[in-house]
């Protein structure tokens, strides 16, 4: 033991010494990040190897409670402060841009052309007129948790493949007490947590419509694909057999964690803290295709930038360690260390990922997964969460509640762009 | 130095009070009125915490005079205050003049009632919460289904939702305010009811002439107190509702809570800066009113 950290000890000054005593000068960059534990670990590992392969190149690494962490970076860049290289939630792109806060990917090093290629398609949400601003090492998706037990228990073979089957595996599952109390729901249902993505990018899109025009600047649900989506997903509890209700054991995960939920539709980061609950044993699956066949998922990622702090020997430092980060070995630690699903099929749809039980259905869905370009991701979740409460509790018919809704989310998105 | 001594003693006597008296006022200076002048100045500007401010005048309160949100969750914030309140006051009044006339686990009593006052508001909220739930999780309405009775939507409502998360936050409050409704209590002269009693004066004139008058600096506080803390409150509603905060349809949403909203989820800076000027007017013109309204002649 002591020995060891002699050893590193020793180690460490003989590489100071080395780095002072070496003719190139070593660069120093920041990396920005918000505090996950395992975001965090996975990301030390990756600077680690970095460094190793790059001695002249040392990578601090800083990270922050997310609720300070936007505050922090908009107080540093300007000031000649903070990261070198920074990670953002992708809709965010357009405000950093805005404010100066990051400057456009080098061509030489990361083309367009190439990566428009080399990534799953939602990721060009990413390139403004032309350019590529920043790059996610992984992506997250949905898929449909189901309770393995619940299932034998009601005799159905495996998860559903369609809506329609999904509609009919619920009804197996759902439970009611003797005052017709729903006491287990078929599949939770909540806009509040990830349904909302589901409607939008999902169900809109598998009835036959497409949730917005004019690359997002337009709201386009309130159609009849739109109303027909939202008939879909209202019946679960609001039809004449409900198979969910929302507010069911306050969240649509806890829910499911308990064992009360047949099917759970979430993103894949909910495989780490579904992993450690006891007794609880479940399966994943691709998200149920549409009445034609029509798949469809939602993706949202975090990426990497560079600031406009950068500049010179940073710059170049920080352009290698963007291309390490982005590279298919820093993906698969990734998805090792964090669980999240790697920004390229080439690490994604390898046989060995593509066919993970938990993990295979999240990335198979990425290949048809859309991103939706948010003014302003809460209220507009908040819209839906609403849209849904109008009908629930005030009896409003449904194609004007969807109507209220694509009007207000319509003046969101009207003020972010018309600024 | 040479300087200091050329002072007379009063002189002298100043310059030591404001170095003494530095302390508080920078600290007040840079806590607290640096940066209610610099939330006034935002309120007239746009920013998104990230780019440059760019002034707008007065779009920001247009903005919030025409928003319909902001209208229900003006009325909500009195709905709290005014329900909030009165109940506690009255409850806190009837609680402390009971346990003031007990002798038995006295102390042991004013403890119970003191205790969800030290609790964390967070931990309360979400007890009570989980309370709230529908079968099979809900505390009340399991009772409610096993006595046959038909579940009843507490926090799932429009209308039941307010009242049900102002609850615990009158329960918290609470014991604060009968102890200080005790002191005040323990305060009034005996001489008094003693001359009442020879005279042989029923207890409703009792309450109502010697109490209730003498209490009065007590209820002046009481009020003022709790009136500024049921409009800032935040911290119960946020919590029982996390998933849908303020909701459902904004029917539980207090002010402070659009405020947060507004800056930390949507980033407009100069309209939260502008709903918090608004609340601050608030709790300026209700506590001058309340000074006013009780301020003993």
């Amino acid at each position: 033991m002591f020995r060891s950290v002699r050893m590193t000890a020793l180690a460490g000054m003989t590489s100071a010494a080395a780095l002072l005593a070496g003719p190139s000068a070593a660069v120093e960059i920041e990396y920005w990040q918000y505090f996950f534990d395992a975001r965090v670990t996975a990301m030390e590992q990756l600077i680690a190897s970095f460094e190793e392969a790059n001695p002249d190149i040392t990578v601090t690494m800083t990270h922050f409670p997310y609720a300070d962490y936007r505050t922090k970076v908009a107080a540093a860049i300007p000031a000649g402060e903070g990261p070198d290289v920074v990670q953002l939630f992708y809709g965010w792109l357009n405000d950093y841009i805005e404010a100066d806060l990051i400057q456009p990917l080098p061509e030489e090093s990361f083309p367009a052309a190439e990566i428009d290629e080399q990534y799953f398609p939602m990721v060009q949400a990413m390139k403004v007129d032309g350019q590529y601003y920043a790059l996610p090492t992984a992506v997250r998706s949905l898929a449909l948790f189901y309770n393995e037990r619940l299932f034998e228990e009601a005799g159905i073979d495996g998860p559903p493949e369609t809506l329609d089957e999904l509609v009919e595996s619920a009804k197996a599952l759902t439970k009611r007490d003797g005052a017709g109390n729903i006491t287990q729901v078929g599949i939770t249902a909540g806009m509040t947590a990830q349904d909302h993505h589901w409607w939008r990018e999902g169900l809109v899109r598998q009835f036959g419509g497409e949730p917005y025009a004019d690359d997002y600047k337009t709201v386009n649900y309130d159609t009849d694909a739109g109303r027909a989506a939202l008939k879909y997903y209202s019946d679960l509890f609001l039809g004449e057999e409900p198979v969910s209700a929302i507010g069911f054991m306050d969240e649509p995960q806890a829910a499911f964690k308990a064992g009360r939920a047949g099917m759970h539709i979430d993103g894949s980061f909910r495989i780490g803290s579904l992993a450690d609950v006891r007794g609880l044993e479940w399966g994943v699956a691709e998200l149920p295709a549409g009445p034609d066949g029509t798949k469809s998922n939602y993706s949202s990622y975090w990426v990497n930038a560079i600031t406009t702090k950068a500049e010179g020997e940073k710059y170049d430092a920080a352009v290698k360690f963007l291309e390490y980060i982005t590279s298919d070995e820093a993906m698969q630690v990734w998805l090792d260390v964090v669980g999240e699903l790697p920004a390229k099929p080439s690490v994604g749809m390898t046989e060995e990922n593509a066919s993970d039980p938990v993990f295979g259905p999240f990335i198979r869905g990425l290949e048809n997964a859309h991103t939706t370009l948010f003014a302003n991701e809460s209220a507009q979740r908040q819209l839906m969460v609403e849209m849904v409460e109008r009908m629930q509790l005030q009896d409003m018919p449904l194609e004007e509640s969807l109507a209220i809704a694509a009007q207000e989310e319509q003046k969101i998105l009207d003020e972010y762009y018309g600024k | 130095m040479q300087l200091y001594r050329n002072l007379t003693i009063r002189q002298k006597q100043i310059a030591w009070a404001w170095a003494f008296l530095a302390v508080p006022v920078l600290f007040y200076g840079v806590i607290r009125f640096y940066p209610t002048g610099n939330a006034i100045l935002i309120s007239f500007q746009d920013w998104n915490l990230l780019g440059s401010r760019t002034w707008t005048g007065l779009d920001n309160y247009q903005k919030l005079a025409a928003d319909p949100v902001f209208w229900k969750v003006f009325g909500n914030t009195f709905l709290y205050l005014l329900i909030g309140t009165p109940l506690s006051l009255v409850l806190s009044f009837v609680i402390a003049y009971h346990l003031d006339k007990l002798r038995f686990m006295h102390g042991f009593l004013r403890m119970l009632y003191f205790l969800p006052f030290m609790t964390s508001a967070v931990a309360m909220a979400w007890v009570w919460r989980w309370f709230y739930q529908p079968v099979p999780t809900g505390l009340f309405n399991n009772f409610l289904s096993q006595a046959g009775i038909p579940q009843i939507e507490f926090l799932n409502s429009t209308t039941n939702a307010l009242p049900s998360v102002l609850a615990p936050a009158v329960w918290a409050g609470l014991g604060f305010q009968i102890i200080i409704f005790m002191a005040g209590l323990r305060a009034i002269p005996v001489s008094y009811y003693e001359a009442a009693k020879i005279d042989g004066v029923g207890w409703f004139t009792v309450l109502t002439q010697i109490t209730l008058p003498l209490l009065r600096p007590t209820i002046v506080f009481i009020v003022v107190f709790s009136s500024i803390g049921f409009l800032r409150i935040f911290d119960h509603v946020f919590n029982m509702t996390t998933n849908n905060p303020g909701g459902p349809l904004n029917s539980t949403k207090p002010l402070v809570l659009m405020i947060y909203d507004t800056a930390f989820n949507a980033f407009d800076m100069g309209y939260a800066a502008a709903q918090t000027v608004v609340l601050f007017l608030i709790l300026l013109v209700v506590s001058l009113v309340q000074l006013r309204l009780l301020r003993s002649d």
